[in-house]
């Protein structure tokens, strides 16, 4: 590929993953110009669709699939692009990704890495984008049981939400930074229709707090938070791969019951902050302002450790 | 459009000796005869929002079913809303019960218990990613009306005039709302024959499912997804060196 990021004052890997491009991501991600990708820009597979909505396409559908290097080691990855159509699952960009899965059954890379970004199912789309999602997940748990992990990175702009989180929720292992905000509805969809009293979308503050990554990893819904950047997501990645537990009956088990004890022990928590102190965290309101270090020095105090339950 | 078939016609018609299937906050579990062996039976009833505890529920049903072992097939009754949408339900991680309700059905799918879903309401977005799209067979009753978004959501989004989309609708099925639209995607595999009785058809299914996912391919020959299975297909071809 001729294509690099453009890092005129820091290295790639400096670069902040959430004002990245999902190009500029894969090319700092995987080990420098291995990635190979497939259906290309240049072979213009656009969207038969949104032209009957009078919008504009994109020659990758927001999708960018391939196979590259990670520490050495084979993988195959696929990244959305937050920036068109807000990362949003149309019929291509989820064949893309569904196709990619496939191949993965063949050629068993190391690992499969998808880098979310995304509010969702393309509504100008819909029927092909929810379809695909289903495709997609169906094809994770079939790779996943072929002993190969699919690793999900959350970051961008556009976060992870509606059938996004449902397919990061299949993923075997999720790495999240503090920008990632990895939920179903997004704060809007719940404010336009329970009302502003359920949930203010304009308070950015609770929307981190109930969505974004400290959270979620406080929670044991991702496994690693990781800083904004680029180098910061690469080790999380790399550092995820040899360790993922199979896709089984046990795993599964050992999901259901760590999400029922969760139920069980924070169901009437109205406010994160009042789980991360039955946590143990002894000064929840601090946890927004922790840096990368101290959270993890916060992790690493607190009584749970990491699980494989998932 | 014809009207819902009740959850107790329907199970009538399926276990027409009876059955052990109950409802309660929406939910529907248990199991009935089917041929010579049992039918497992999870589901929602009643146009009820899927949350935290409905899915957690759920799953642990369908892990049940595969704990005991053999081959009893799941069948996944869906009249639901879409996920619920709520504060509480986002801050305790509905993404991640919704999932695992998801690979509870494909695990048992995988471990040789065959998994078929029937629509005999609505469903939408989340739930619907869930339960029904988490089968190996998807099959619908007349009177079943799944959507994604309904068209007044889909027009506040897009900015299109709502007179504009209902015309749209009529001649383009990827974004409209109804089961004939997610018929032509490939997602609901088959129709079903209300006034024939559902044990036989449900027996049918699960004896000619297929091994692999072939919803992009039903969806071609449809006209739903023109170029979905195509595109996968050619991303495996250049994975592979081609």
């Amino acid at each position: 590929m001729d294509w690099k990021p453009v890092a005129l004052s820091a290295s790639p890997l400096a670069q902040s993953w959430y004002e990245a491009s999902a190009r500029a991501r894969l090319a700092g991600l995987l080990d420098t110009d291995t990635f190979e990708e497939f259906i290309g820009p240049e072979q213009r597979m656009m969207s038969p669709h949104l032209p009957l909505f009078a919008l504009p396409r994109a020659f990758d559908d927001g999708m960018i699939v391939g196979r590259g290097r990670l520490d050495g080691r084979d993988v195959l990855a696929a990244a959305q692009e937050g920036r068109f159509m807000g990362g949003a699952f149309g019929e291509i960009h989820g064949a893309k990704l569904v196709g990619l899965l496939r191949a993965a059954l063949a050629v068993k890379p190391a690992a499969v890495l998808i880098l979310f970004d995304t509010g969702g199912v393309r509504l100008q789309e819909a029927n092909a984008g929810e379809t695909a999602i289903a495709e997609i997940m169906r094809a994770i748990t079939q790779v996943r049981a072929a002993g190969i992990p699919v690793i999900g990175l959350i970051g961008g702009r556009a976060g992870c939400y509606g059938g996004g989180g449902l397919i990061a929720g299949t993923c075997v292992r999720l790495v999240i930074s503090e920008g990632g905000r990895l939920s179903v509805s997004g704060p809007e969809v719940i404010e336009t229709n329970k009302g502003a009293e359920e949930f203010d979308s304009r308070d950015r503050a609770l929307v981190w707090r109930t969505m974004g990554g400290k959270h979620r990893r406080l929670l044991g819904a991702a496994d690693a938070f990781a800083d904004d950047t680029i180098g910061a997501f690469r080790a999380a990645a790399s550092a995820a791969i040899p360790a993922a537990p199979a896709f089984d009956l046990e795993t599964l088990e050992a999901e259901q019951a760590r999400l029922a004890a969760r139920i069980a022990r924070f169901g009437d928590a109205r406010d994160a902050t009042e789980i991360w102190s039955r946590l143990g965290v002894n000064d929840p309101d601090a946890v927004p302002g922790l840096t990368t270090e101290g959270f993890d020095a916060l992790l690493d105090s607190l009584p749970e450790g990491s699980h494989d339950a998932r | 459009m014809p009207d819902k078939m009740p959850l107790d016609t329907l199970l009538a018609s399926l276990f027409p000796a009876g059955h052990a299937v109950t409802v309660a906050d929406g939910l529907i579990t248990g199991e009935g005869p089917l041929n010579d062996g049992r039918l497992a039976v999870i589901g929602i009833d009643g146009d009820t929002a899927l949350g935290i505890e409905g899915a957690c529920l759920l799953a642990g049903r369908v892990l049940d079913v595969v704990r005991a072992g053999g081959s009893t097939p799941i069948l996944v009754l869906v009249d639901s809303d879409s996920q619920r949408m709520s504060r509480r339900d986002e801050l305790l991680g509905l993404n991640e019960y919704l999932a695992h309700l998801a690979k509870a059905l494909l695990l048992a799918d995988a471990q040789g218990h065959p998994t078929i879903g029937l629509l005999y309401g609505h469903s939408a977005a989340g739930a619907f990613i869930a339960t029904a799209l988490a089968t190996r067979v998807l099959a619908a009753l007349p009177g079943a009306h799944p959507s994604v978004m309904d068209l007044p959501s889909v027009a506040r989004v897009t900015k299109l005039p709502l007179e504009i989309l209902q015309d749209m609708a009529r001649t383009t099925s990827v974004f409209a709302p109804g089961l004939d639209n997610m018929v032509q995607t490939g997602a609901v595999q088959a129709t079903l024959d209300p006034d024939r009785p559902l044990g036989p058809q449900i027996a049918a299914l699960i004896a000619d499912s297929p091994a692999a996912d072939t919803r992009d391919a039903l969806g071609r020959e449809r006209g739903g997804r023109p170029l979905a299975h195509a595109i996968a297909a050619r991303v495996v071809r250049e994975a592979q060196g081609a």
